[in-house]
């Protein structure tokens, strides 16, 4: 069993004793602990069940490493699934819960899918679940997603809070151990402004674990030292708890801070998102130890040598009383020492090498009485849901059993990979190390920065250092080399600490324990933990014809967990390659991507939630609306009301309500979200002629014109009405939606192809409210209001004017996008809301009332006027509108009128606009098809035409409709059948456009 | 996320303060073209894998457009200029050779 040693524990607090549970035990650890440890020190192995086999899975690692123990945490509106216990800081109070499991953590049973698993190989799901078609939604996705997936997703809103930081320095050194912190301190130094960040709580990483000696004294002291010297830098900044997630292009990193992760409850972020751009980067993120490929390689109580390590010198805790060390390296013996030391039995070391004289590790294990079996192996280890024994055999063989040594764990280590996700992040390359059997990053192929040169330094054991003196020397280079490229001086003399060294055997490569396992062996040696990949899936992949590394990856889903194969990754690598026969090198890697561990989706949106999660646009007048009724629309970032709704009525009556009322008296619409934009200068009419289809440079200052514009392919993209300012001054009004982009379109073709031209634009949208005051009593109620003169004779239908209204200084446009008599009135915006005052005051008797969108929609829509967006979709010309008129015959080129020349654009087959109105008088379905003679090669009916507007019209007491339909102006007064979604064919005539006062009389007076 | 710098403002800032615009130096072919060069200007594009002459706006800056020229591989910049101007400036072709001494002009600028 796992228990709490009454000695040791360098990281506890033991004088504060923390209360938590799992699976709702109550369980007590240490302020100090991690998840992993607390639940080691109860006894608590078994944390999981794996993915596909539902195998009882325990504690492996004792870092981010860590496949197996995920874990349900906290609940309610602090819950979060798959979080690990290795990187779970303990707390009081803290709850765990187990996940995939059903029913229960002890008791699985999915369980069975072991027992299945010569049925469930490689490529299973891809192989059995392909026909019948239609079983796939509704019978075998179902019952898949019900057994398999981990955590469940939160139910109840995050209660916490997060943030994004945004930093800058000239040298970021991502990891603080012992390499991270000398590259820091030479860094600091130079008088570089240096970040270093670490991702647990504790500076040091391994090498105060495992006993190193820096400068003659134990590497904490150095520790220490370091750590002082550096807070006392003012160009340096330090972080615990911090991960360096991702490297992105030209020095930019995303820092990962758990801040209040440990300590539930104190105020602040819970996590926080480091946006770090910097000069240079320098990755000291240590290496990861590997696991063995032997049989029962995944029974709870087999664990990496070095995680071990980890439990007993930092947390007091030990896994097992007896332990069996198996290993292809010196370093594993540090387990075997470290466990003696603490009391522990270690019945034996199994060593896949054969060497012809001891090391210095070796020879001191024997010295404690440990019996080394060199060039032996585990044959498998026996147990089911914890280590009962070993069974012992030669590495060289096949697994003929040579002893069987009972044990209650195992401590396994197959050699370190340098953690090489950061320097590959953005495309540093690797080079194979022959003597450690691992990639190292490749100093000749860094990630290349703006300036072309690499931005991006590994260190320390990252960059492939495994001895103490190698590290610290690595690290001082490294950091020497940074800040000098960077133009900061380092003192001459300043040297790197001395590391002790060791006397070293060197390792073995073993990628299958023992090297000729059977198959039924392989077929119980795991290599991905956490999605249950083995060597038999690896080397079935490679015999499909999977021989690509990315192919194996996908067909097998080795790597592809939420640990990212950190254990896996070089192991399976090693099968593949072992499997086509190919060196190592030559397979390659599979591509690393951020993040290099999860982090929380939560840290990635940052503050942007609720209301700041997109900024919202109010015109001068939002307030009105929201105090009466408004219902929103979004339009763009603009939030308009679509209808103001009373009392004991429907958002359908209220619409009603405004259309009627809008054409027999008066309506109030919100137009200041219309884009208003100013060209000016002396070519400022040449430009318009460009911008535009139709002719605004013989536009008259007084006077508006209705203009379309369209892109360069021909296509349209906006319309508005147009008003001569002054001579060389016009006013641009573009649709909601429109203005950033139309705007951003006159900039392009100003600064990139006519740059000569002395032309100013500039978007005034916000300056002005702008409100529509349209009826049949608009102009006695502007009258009312007193001031200018309105009158038909002064103010003509298409003109504008300056003057003033009720005291209110204003832009009046006499135009029309209702077929009413309208006057569309622009106040400077901080009138906005008195001037809307005004006029509800002086029309209150005239039977003034505001209207929404989708009123403007309907008014629109009985005259036949075209909305972007709705008559058009970016295929849609002018021609296909009717809107022929609105293209100036006089101008010899404009955006678009090339493009409208292409045979495609003047075919005579293109849909054209004509109305639609039901036989019925009900309203057809938005978006319909018509559907005409005979079918398509796909057997589908072929369509003729379709609906791009459609509403019930009050006044006209029907439906009405606007639509794209073959040859619809030649085809009058027929009838074509549209199929809803909703099973009824509507039947509908092909009308004129135009529903209401075809003359065009009523805005006219 | 690249660095990228604006000429018209004279700051070094965020790719997400920019808006890419595609290819730079088109030539504009109008009413009177060919069908074949008005393909040409409106769709045809280099992709290459290198040297890549493009259009920048500093939208969420001070608005103006510029041109940069960047290696599409390794996303070195060799430099940022006018977009007024119908060829890419000596000093950047300059950069150019001597980072890469073989690399030649193509149809794009």
């Amino acid at each position: 069993m796992s228990t709490r040693l009454a000695t040791g524990g360098r990281l506890l607090k033991k004088s504060q004793a923390v209360e938590f549970t799992f699976n709702g035990k109550t369980m007590r650890g240490y302020a100090g602990d991690t998840l992993a440890s607390a639940l080691l020190a109860n006894d608590q192995m078994l944390v999981g069940r794996s993915f596909k086999y539902h195998r009882p899975r325990g504690i492996v690692a004792a870092g981010p490493e860590e496949p197996n123990a995920l874990v349900n945490l906290g609940d309610e509106a602090s819950f979060e699934p798959n979080q690990r216990v290795t990187t779970t800081e303990l707390f009081e109070g803290l709850t765990a819960t187990s996940q995939n499991h059903w029913p229960s953590l002890e008791f699985d049973v999915g369980a069975i899918n072991k027992h299945l698993s010569r049925f469930l190989p490689a490529g299973f799901y891809y192989k059995m679940f392909m026909y019948p078609r239609s079983f796939w939604k509704h019978v075998y996705e179902p019952i898949i997603r019900q057994s398999a997936g981990l955590g469940k997703a939160p139910k109840t809103k995050d209660g916490d809070t997060y943030e994004h930081f945004y930093a800058f320095c000239d040298v970021l050194v991502i990891g603080g151990g012992v390499a991270g912190l000398e590259a820091a301190l030479s860094a600091g130094r130079s008088g570089a402004r240096v970040i270093l960040i670490e991702q647990t709580a504790e500076w040091g990483g391994r090498t105060p674990v495992d006993g190193g000696i820096i400068d003659e004294a134990d590497a904490q002291s150095f520790v220490d030292r370091a750590v002082a010297e550096l807070s006392a830098m003012e160009n340096v900044t330090l972080r615990t708890r911090t991960m360096g997630a991702g490297v992105y292009d030209h020095g930019y990193v995303l820092g990962y801070e758990r801040v209040t992760d440990h300590q539930p409850g104190v105020a602040g972020p819970r996590h926080r998102l480091w946006r770090i751009r910097a000069g240079h980067i320098i990755t000291a993120t240590g290496a990861i130890e590997r696991p063995l490929s032997f049989a029962g390689n995944d029974i709870p109580g087999v664990m990496l040598a070095a995680a071990m390590r980890d439990y007993v010198v930092n947390f007091g805790v030990s896994v097992g009383d007896r332990t069996v060390v198996v290993t292809n390296n010196d370093d594993a013996y540090l387990t075997a020492i470290a466990l003696k030391h603490a009391g522990l039995d270690v019945p034996a070391i199994l060593d896949a090498r054969v060497l012809p004289q001891d090391s210095e590790l070796m020879a001191q294990a024997k010295a404690l009485g440990i019996r080394v079996l060199m060039g032996h192996a585990v044959s498998s280890v026996k147990g089911g849901k914890r280590v009962t024994g070993v069974v012992v055999c030669s590495q060289a063989g096949e697994g003929a059993v040579l002893e069987e040594i009972a044990c209650d764990a195992v401590a396994m280590s197959g050699g370190w990979s340098p953690v090489v996700h950061l320097w590959s992040h953005c495309g540093g390359k690797l080079v194979w190390d022959e003597a450690h059997a691992c990639f190292n990053p490749d100093p000749n192929n860094p990630p290349i920065g703006a300036d072309g040169a690499g931005f991006v330094t590994a260190a320390g054991a990252a960059s492939g250092m495994f001895q103490l003196d190698d590290v610290l020397n690595d690290a001082h280079a490294a950091a020497d080399g940074v800040t000098r490229s960077l133009g900061f001086k380092t003192p001459k003399d300043a040297k790197a600490p001395k590391g002790a060294r060791r006397d070293d055997a060197p390792m073995m490569p073993v990628w299958l324990m023992p090297q000729g396992a059977s198959a039924k062996l392989r077929e119980k040696a795991w290599l991905d933990y956490q999605n249950d990949v083995k060597v038999s899936d690896v080397r079935l992949a490679a015999q499909e014809g999977f021989v690509s590394v990315e192919h194996a990856k996908r067909y097998t889903t080795l790597g592809m967990a939420t640990d990212q194969g950190k254990l896996s990754n070089i192991n399976g690598l090693a099968t593949l390659a072992n499997a086509v026969n190919a060196p190592i090198p030559s397979v390659g890697t599979t591509t690393f991507r951020p993040p290099y561990h999860p982090i929380s989706m939560a840290a990635i949106g940052g503050e942007a939630r609720g209301a700041v999660f997109q900024p919202v646009r109010r015109t001068p007048l939002h307030d009105w609306h929201d105090a009466n009724g408004a219902e929103w629309e979004p339009v763009g970032h603009w939030r308009r009301p679509y209808a103001y709704r009373r009392a004991n009525e429907t958002t359908h009556d209220a619409v009603m309500r405004e259309v009627s009322n809008t054409r027999e008296k008066m309506g109030l619409l919100d137009a200041s979200t219309l884009g208003k934009i100013i060209v000016k200068g002396p070519d400022a009419g040449k430009f318009l002629d460009m911008m535009y289809t139709n002719m605004m440079s013989t536009l008259k200052p007084g006077k508006c014109r209705y203009g379309l514009m369209c892109s360069e392919n021909g296509f349209l993209i906006d319309d508005g009405v147009v008003a001569r300012i002054e001579e060389d001054t016009w006013l641009c009004h573009t649709t909601t939606g429109g203005a950033e982009r139309i705007h951003g379109h006159m900039e392009e073709w100003l600064q990139t192809e006519w740059w000569d031209w002395n032309v100013y634009v500039a978007n005034v949208t916000e300056q002005y409210a702008q409100v529509a005051v349209v009826g049949p009593n608009a102009r006695k109620c502007l009258e009312r209001l007193g001031g200018m003169d309105v009158s038909k004779e002064t103010l003509g239908f298409m003109d504008w004017a300056d003057g003033e209204l009720g005291g209110f200084k204003v832009r009046v446009y006499r135009i029309s996008f209702s077929g009413e008599l309208s006057y569309e009135i622009a106040v400077d915006a901080s009138h906005g809301r008195a001037f809307w005052d005004a006029l509800l005051v002086a029309g209150h008797d005239l039977g003034v009332m505001p209207y929404g969108t989708e009123s403007l929609h309907i008014l629109r829509a009985e005259k036949g006027f075209i909305m972007i967006g709705d008559e058009t979709d970016g295929t849609i010309i002018p021609q296909d509108l009717g809107l022929s008129w609105a293209i100036s015959k006089k101008k010899d080129d404009y955006l678009g009128k090339r493009a409208q020349e292409r045979s495609h654009m003047t075919d005579p087959n293109r849909w054209k606009l004509v109305g639609l109105e039901t036989v019925d008088g009900s309203t057809l379905p938005d978006g319909a098809y018509a559907v005409g003679e005979g079918t398509n090669e796909n057997g589908q009916r072929n369509v003729i035409g379709r609906v791009t507007s459609s509403y019930h019209s009050p006044n006209l007491g029907k439906g009405i409709a606007m639509g794209l339909v073959l040859n619809g102006p030649d085809r009058m007064g027929e009838t074509l059948s549209f199929p809803g979604t909703d099973g009824k064919t509507y039947e509908a005539r092909i009308t004129d456009p135009v529903f209401y006062d075809k003359e065009g009389e009523k805005p006219n007076v | 996320m690249l660095t990228i710098h604006c000429p018209n403002c004279g700051i070094t800032a965020e790719e997400t303060e920019f808006h890419a615009g595609g290819e730079a130096h088109l030539k504009r072919f109008g009413p009177g073209s060919s069908d074949a060069e008005f393909e040409s200007y409106l769709f045809m594009r280099d992709n290459p894998k290198g040297v890549h002459f493009e259009r920048w706006r500093h939208n969420n800056g001070c608005g103006k457009w510029f041109h940069v020229a960047r290696d599409t591989t390794t996303l070195e910049v060799f430099g940022s200029y006018s977009a007024q101007t119908t060829e890419p400036p000596q000093d950047i072709l300059d950069v150019i050779t001597d980072r890469h001494p073989d690399w030649t002009q193509g149809r794009n600028a």
